[in-house]
């Protein structure tokens, strides 16, 4: 039967930006459905801020709006673009939500919009716990579905009467919350008032689930979908290691699931039907949860989510079974009999994945960056990304993500057990408590002694794991005796090599245990012809043939990769979303897959990330789904250079983790293509680079290199404090710390010799009050393009990630943009950057200093590539392979002129960053040299402070037209702050302010209401009205120093409070200003929506002017 | 399902056993390691002879080994961990396992299941059953798919070439599965009767008398369920052996074997039709009715074994996922009806993946059969519901087939 026939547009709402909880993972659904939508014909428009993904790429939609997910903001799309339908359930909890505050506020009836997938009422019994819960009850008994015993509460008062009925511990569950925001663990009364208090307010609708423990059950989803005909498939069946009370999201995870009869995973396929039925999903997919008792197998419903997750990404790139492109179909009103399977091409959809391997998915984290964060994992999500591995067994599957984790540990033995976390205690009790690399503790547990049945009492992970991990500790132990035995390149070693490597022990892992380098290792294991092979993801255990080279690696006799004759491209991806490397990357390494295809190469990607779009089979001709280790990936490229003609892997694109292998591979005889190596090493060296800027005739900031505490020291005093010190050769700022004095120095030296053992420190002068501009360009080795010059809101200092940026530059000159652009070339020719290269510059006082240079793909990459229409990039991976950008202007891939001068009158874009404060309560939220954000978002608008509104209200909420404005800042930044003060209390705010700011204030005319410190313990101080809700935005810079001194703490404290109630809080003088243009644009009523589209093609008209004026940069 | 073992197996460990081949009739060879029964009663190193065949359920183990449709076949699980709940004494769907040969990659260590009783490996050799591990199933199953099913052994890795050539030898002496009557084998030697009782219901609503041809225990306990007494009868018995108590409704089971060999059988079905008795039948029973009608069987090239197969309903369009266990099929027109001695038939499924049929329906009679097992175990219950059509037909034989 053909797709319904009664719409040709319709609205899609992504997910905005990545936060905890939401990630990657809705570019990569987004993306697919808006492909789906497009392909049959339908006009697709779409929402969503963030810059930095493919579904936001012009040519995804056809009309794009990078604009905030706000209600008001999806209205104004309404009534300008008039859809037919609306599709909601691929945009995570943030489409769904504003969804449903859109119909509830009768604009999808007013504009006759339709809802597809998922209706209104079905989401409602999908998300509602009370309601849902109700829906679980009433199904037939027979099928044994029970949920877990509850109160559905709506104040504090009735979760303490609730505890009567259902004891300690019990679970508290905000309704409506991402990634179980706002939920946790109540141990007692006091945990109670703690939890449930911020649970109700981080609800929408002020509502809490209280429910019986069930912690230590197992813990289950499956993936199911659905058609219009009631065709029911589970795609997947997922079990958690971790046992309950870890969320998810924070699991550790296997598919299939690994601990279930026939009888036990039938009834809960059996229920998860009848519960799709009844909640009334009527065409797309949900997910849903479920825990098992262990002893008994009562089994209990959790919850359900109504739309694509997490786990459908999970699911989806676990069984080659794409979700989200199928939930499309189906939304438009295809069956799933209707629908080919892309695998198989011969079988259809409607059937359910049979695995032959096994996906493990392992969570990564960033408690590094949080200080003070609360390590403990709990219902509340606080992981930043995943790897997936697949292998032909569980532990294979589960030492591949071990390693593709990239968190310090490469697996197993890698690093000294004193460097776990939790080492100071008795392993037995470590595992006891959940904890980002808790399965290291199982084993250290294990090797000292404690049985597997000891070690499932004390961490409740299912024995069946515990033992694969007691596997793998016997299996190194046989290794280690054989080959003290009978010497490493004995046949009887060799055998035993071979079983350890079809058990997923890396090169690394046994040369750490054998006690040999791992080079030698490697090459004693390849001339021996231990080789893995490559075996294919087909979505039906081998029973058809599969057309998709979706692979990974694993050791058996058979190969699947296929000889081919096209050169190909190898592009390394970027692995585990992190603070720091997150999907600007990724988007990075796809449009170097969709460019060199075009450009008629095979285009290859290596990456094990699976929330991302690069791992999905159809962005590349080949993909392989593996850890991105040297070892990993040369076995990728020796496969590949067996199957055809290889021209080269590209490792400039995915960030830090393909870029810290390049020298490896080179060696190794890889052939790197774009900026070589050695380039790369001449820009992250800094002697080497310092001689690079003084042949360009260029500055740095004083700076000095240090291997030792006391040669840091030396360095600092020479330079004068404060400096700027941090390990080489890192992403993100880790590790970043402005010190003031030596004390700090040497403890700092202390720690970050612990975070990079292998690299030196950099120590660089501050500078002070300077502007800090971004400058993305490419280069060909003899013309640069010049693709985006950003200049950031916040001072030098804030690091560039957690920055605001505007594009075009807003305060400079047309000669400092010029100085930018010759240093830029300067640095690009003396490096030899053959790609992207971007460039942090600070200017202090007129005076041009170059912080950094780094000679691959930034962050900022798709964030340009979108305020400039030009396709950067695509035109990277191009100049990687030789393309000159000359002839990638002829092209047309490229602009004539470039990005140094944007024309007169051209939009304003905005970058702002995401922080995840609220994830981790407690933590102090002032930003400063390390990366702390998760993601971004973009405002676009004719003029800056309109396009810095949009920014803030797409990161944040909107920024506040009237009410009550609290300043409490720093003494040098006082007299900053009068401008923009007064400024405010033109537009009709209320100013508070902490005695002394009050007092300036007042000399300056204006009238500030004085408000107690915190830390005087006063009613009625700044912090009580915040948490009161009086206030309406904060501007607080810090001051004090970082230690535990008053005013650093009342700062805290009031930021803090900010954070728990989502007050705008600005903690920098540059941001208040641009908060202050921001209001105005917001109060003139100047927000508008326009698509990228529109700016794009406007900018090509001013563009064509500037040119016939003969005014162009050039 | 028992709730009264609160506590675990005690974890044992699998031995590292015996170097051990999978050989084919093509001389295609696997080595691996001996899993399950490594001798015989006389203590002789074991080997053994089947059809090798890939199952591609990743649960249901149990079920599958004593499924007595896998009879004199080695099955090759595509799932990579088999043994992960042990064994335990509610699951078996016969009396016995009736696999020649089990071909797994990574037994399980450990069983882990509140249900469990024992180990798998400990269970197979109970039974003995030769198996073996550590082979790569993907590449043997890659290898089945393209050349299709066919015959193979198990056995203790030849010393030398003459040892496997000798070894090649006894494979090809060894009898195929064309031409194969099984069902006998396995079947049960004496009737027996499944009360509804037995399955909480009080009242025996109708009764059937179900021919054995290798019936999995599920089927009559879903029959029970709904108030049907199952006499169960012997593979060779008559029609009028069938027929002799007036039952309300007569069925046709699953069971191993070339369905050509089944004469005895499709006389039986024969004598049933001409009764206008309702006629329901499952996998062979849908070959056997098949062949009562008049229509041929023929062998596919690796039949389909798993639990996850899309079968279409071609009256409503719905599709269910199935529980497949065939390497026959029936040869009828796939559109249209077919005039037949017994009346107007027409073809009521097909599998989406490669449009075998998959079901009959008679327009003149009472009597309908899927080629899929609707009693699971294992797979999914989606066609649980074909047993209250059966139900259904019996209360109203007027209506014909599976209406």
């Amino acid at each position: 039967m053909p797709r319904r026939d009664d719409i040709e547009s319709v609205l899609v709402i992504g997910s905005g930006p990545i936060i905890i909880g939401q990630a990657s993972e809705f570019d990569y659904s987004g993306t697919q459905a808006c492909r789906v939508l497009r392909d049959e014909g339908l006009r697709v428009i779409l929402v969503n801020s963030n810059p930095a993904t493919i579904m936001t790429d012009p040519e995804i939609a056809d009309a794009t709006y990078i604009e905030p997910i706000t209600v008001d903001v999806v209205r104004r799309v309404i009534e300008l673009e008039q859809p037919d339908a609306l599709l909601a359930t691929l945009g995570g909890q943030t489409a769904l939500n504003t969804a449903m505050a859109l119909h509830d506020a009768g604009i999808l009836d007013k504009y006759g919009v339709r809802l597809l997938g998922a209706d209104i009422a079905a989401i409602k019994k999908g998300e509602d716990r009370e309601v849902f819960k109700s829906l679980v009850d009433a199904l037939p008994p027979e099928l044994g579905a029970e949920s877990a015993r509850s109160a559905v509460c709506n104040t504090l008062d009735e979760c303490f009467a609730a505890a009567d009925e259902l004891g300690y511990p019990m679970v508290v569950r905000p309704s409506y919350t991402l990634g179980g925001r706002g939920g946790g663990f109540a141990y007692d009364a006091d945990d109670l008032r703690q939890i449930a208090g911020s649970g109700l307010a981080a609800s929408p609708y002020s509502q809490v689930l209280l429910e019986e423990s069930i912690l230590g059950w197992k813990e289950f989803e499956l993936e199911l979908m659905r058609d219009r005909l009631d065709n029911v498939v589970v795609v997947c069946s997922i079990e958690n290691v971790d046992a309950m009370g870890v969320h998810t999201g924070d699991s550790v995870t296997v598919a299939p699931a690994m601990t279930l009869t026939d009888r036990e995973y039938q009834r809960m396929r059996d229920v998860a039907i009848a519960i799709m039925r009844a909640v009334g999903v009527d065409a797309g997919g949900c997910n849903i949860q479920f825990a098992v008792e262990p002893t008994t197998g009562r089994l209990i419903v959790i919850e359900m989510n109504p739309r694509v997750s997490r786990s459908s990404a999970l699911a989806s790139k676990a069984t080659g079974f794409p979700i989200a492109k199928i939930s499309a179909k189906l939304a438009l009103g295809y069956t799933l009999d209707e629908i080919a399977n892309d695998i198989t091409r011969s079988t259809p959809a409607a059937f359910e994945p049979t695995l032959d391997y096994v996906v493990v998915k392992v969570p990564r984290f960033a408690f590094e960056k949080f200080p003070g964060a609360d390590t403990r994992l709990t219902t509340t999500m606080k992981s930043v990304g995943e790897a997936m591995a697949i292998g032909g067994n569980f532990a294979e599957a589960l030492q591949k993500a071990m390693r593709s984790l990239e968190s310090g540990s490469a697996g197993f033995w890698t690093k000294p057990d004193r460097t776990l976390p939790h080492a100071d205690l008795d392993p037995l009790e470590a595992v006891a408590i959940p904890h980002d690399g808790r399965l290291y503790n199982v084993e250290r547990a294990l090797r000292a002694g404690y049985t597997v049945e000891q070690v499932y009492e004390a961490s409740g992970i299912d024995p069946w794991f515990v033992d694969q991990v007691l596997g793998i500790l016997e299996l190194r132990r046989e290794v280690e005796q054989v080959v003290a035995d009978d010497g490493i390149d004995s046949a009887k070693s060799l055998a035993i090599l071979a079983h350890a490597k079809r058990q997923g022990f890396s090169d690394l892992q046994l040369s750490k245990v054998l006690e040999v380098a791992e080079d030698v290792l490697r090459h004693l294991r390849q001339a021996a012809g231990i080789r893995p092979v490559y075996k294919t993801v087909d979505t039906c255990a081998a029973e058809f043939a599969a057309f998709t080279p979706y692979h990974y690696s694993s050791y058996g006799e058979e190969t699947e990769v296929e000889p081919r004759e096209k050169p190909a491209v190898i592009v390394l991806g970027s692995g585990p979303n992190r603070i720091g490397q997150g999907i600007e990357f990724d988007y990075a390494c796809c449009h170097a897959a969709f460019a060199l295809s075009d450009a008629g190469f095979e285009t290859i990607m290596v990456n094990c990330n699976p929330e991302t779009v690069s791992t999905d089979y159809d962005t590349s001709d080949r993909l392989y789904f593996e850890p991105l280790t040297v070892e990993d990936v040369l076995e990728v490229v020796a496969a590949e250079q067996a199957a055809g003609p290889l021209v080269g892997v590209i490792v400039q694109l995915g960030g830090q983790t393909p870029l810290g292998l390049a020298a490896r591979l080179k060696a190794a005889g890889v052939p790197v293509v774009g900026t070589s190596p050695e380039a790369i090493h001449l820009a992250e060296d800094r002697g080497e680079f310092g001689r690079v800027l003084a042949s360009a005739g260029l500055l740095a900031p004083k700076h000095g290199t240090a291997r030792s505490s006391d040669e840091a020291s030396a360095i600092a005093t020479g330079i004068g404090y404060p400096v700027l010190v941090r390990p080489s050769y890192v992403l993100g700022g880790r590790g970043m710390e402005i010190v003031y004095d030596e004390g700090s120095l040497r403890a700092y030296v202390e720690r970050a010799t612990d975070a990079s053992p292998e690299h030196p420190i950099l120590i660089d002068r501050f500078l002070d009050d300077a502007v800090e501009v971004d400058v993305d360009a490419l280069f060909d080795g003899e013309q640069l393009y010049l693709a985006g010059v950003m200049e950031h809101i916040e001072e030098a200092g804030i690091h560039s990630g957690d920055s605001a940026c505007a594009l075009p530059p807003i305060t400079l000159g047309r000669s400092d943009i010029a100085r930018i652009r010759e240093a830029t070339e300067g640095i690009a020719r003396g490096v030899g950057v053959r790609g992207l290269l971007n460039v942090q510059f600070a200017l202090q006082s007129d005076v041009l200093y170059v912080i950094e240079a780094n000679p691959r793909a930034s962050r900022t990459v798709p964030f340009v590539a979108k305020a400039t229409g030009v396709a950067l990039a695509k035109a990277a991976a191009r100049v990687m392979l030789g393309a000159t950008i000359d002839e990638l202007r002829a092209e047309l891939l490229l602009p004539d002129g470039d990005g140094a001068r944007m024309p007169l009158h051209s939009h304003v874009a905005v970058k702002e960053a995401v922080l995840p404060f609220n994830r981790f309560l407690g933590v102090d939220t002032v930003l400063g040299p390390e990366m702390k954000s998760t993601g971004e978002v973009m405002g676009i608008d004719a003029g800056f402070g309109v396009a810095y509104a949009k920014s803030q209200a797409a990161a944040y909420g909107a920024l506040p037209t009237k009410g009550r404005v609290f300043v409490s800042v720093a003494n040098r930044d006082k007299r900053a702050m009068v401008f923009p003060v007064k400024r405010l209390v033109d537009l009709g705010f209320e100013v508070l302010a902490t005695d002394g700011t009050a007092e300036m204030l007042d000399r300056n005319g204006v009238r500030a209401t004085v408000v107690p410190k915190y830390s005087e313990g006063l009613a009625g101080n700044a912090v009580e009205r915040i948490l009161a809700g009086e206030i309406d935005l904060v501007i607080n810079t810090p001051f004090g120093s970082s230690g535990n001194s008053g005013p650093r703490v009342d700062g805290y404290e009031i930021r803090s409070a900010c954070v728990a109630k989502e007050v705008p809080c600005v903690t920098t003088v540059q941001g208040a200003s641009a908060a202050v243009q921001g209001i105005e644009a917001v109060i003139r009523g100047d927000l508008d929506v326009r698509s990228l589209q529109h700016w794009h093609r406007e900018l090509a008209a001013l563009r064509a002017e500037t040119r016939a004026d003969g005014s162009g940069p050039r | 399902m028992s709730r009264t073992t609160p506590s675990r197996t005690p974890i044992s460990r699998i031995s590292r056993s015996s170097p051990a081949v999978l050989m084919l009739e093509d001389g295609r060879t696997f080595r691996g390691e001996s899993f399950g029964a490594t001798s015989d009663d006389l203590g002789r190193p074991a080997e053994t002879f089947g059809e090798a065949v890939f199952a591609t359920g990743m649960t249901g183990y149990q079920e599958t080994l004593t499924d007595p449709s896998y009879a004199g076949q080695i099955v090759v699980q595509t799932a990579p961990h088999i043994g992960n709940t042990g064994v335990n004494d509610e699951d078996p769907e016969s009396r016995a396992m009736w696999v020649a040969g089990y071909v797994v990659r990574d037994p399980s260590r450990i069983p882990s299941n509140w249900r469990s009783r024992r180990t798998l490996e400990d269970e197979l050799r109970a039974q003995g059953i030769v198996g073996m591990s550590g082979i790569d199933t993907r590449a043997l199953t890659r290898h089945l798919r393209e050349r299709g099913a066919m015959r193979g052994a198990i056995a203790p890795a030849p010393a030398d070439g003459a040892g496997e050539a000798a070894l090649l030898q006894r494979i090809l002496d060894s009898p195929g599965m064309v031409g194969a009557n099984l069902a006998p084998t396995v079947s049960t030697q004496e009737p027996y009767t499944v009360s509804p009782a037995s399955f909480g219901v009080s009242e025996v609503r109708l009764r059937v008398s179900a021919l054995d041809l290798g019936i999995k225990s599920r089927t009559p306990a879903r029959m029970a369920a709904r108030g049907i007494e199952v006499t169960v009868f012997p593979a060779t018995a008559s029609g009028d052996d069938l027929l002799a108590d007036g039952p309300d409704g007569v069925f046709l089971s699953n069971g191993p074997g070339d369905p050509a060999t089944t004469s005895y059988a499709v006389e039986a079905a024969q004598k049933v039709l001409q009764s206008e008795t309702p006629l329901f039948g499952i996998c062979f029973g849908n070959q056997i009715l098949g062949r009562a009608l008049g229509f041929g069987t023929y062998k596919l090239v690796y039949g389909h074994r798993g639990i996850n197969q899309p079968v279409q309903d071609r009256a409503t369009g719905r599709v269910a996922v199935t529980s497949h266990n065939h390497g026959f099929a029936v040869d009828a027109p796939l559109d249209g009806r077919t005039d037949t001695p017994y009346g107007r038939v027409e073809v009521s499924h097909v599998a989406l993946n490669d449009n075998v049929v998959e079901g009959l329906r008679l327009l003149d009679l009472p009597a309908f059969s899927v080629q899929y097992h609707p009693e699971a175990a294992p797979g999914p219950h989606d066609a649980d519901s074909l047993f209250d059509s059966f139900v259904d037909l019996m209360q109203h034989p007027g209506k014909k087939g599976n209406a």
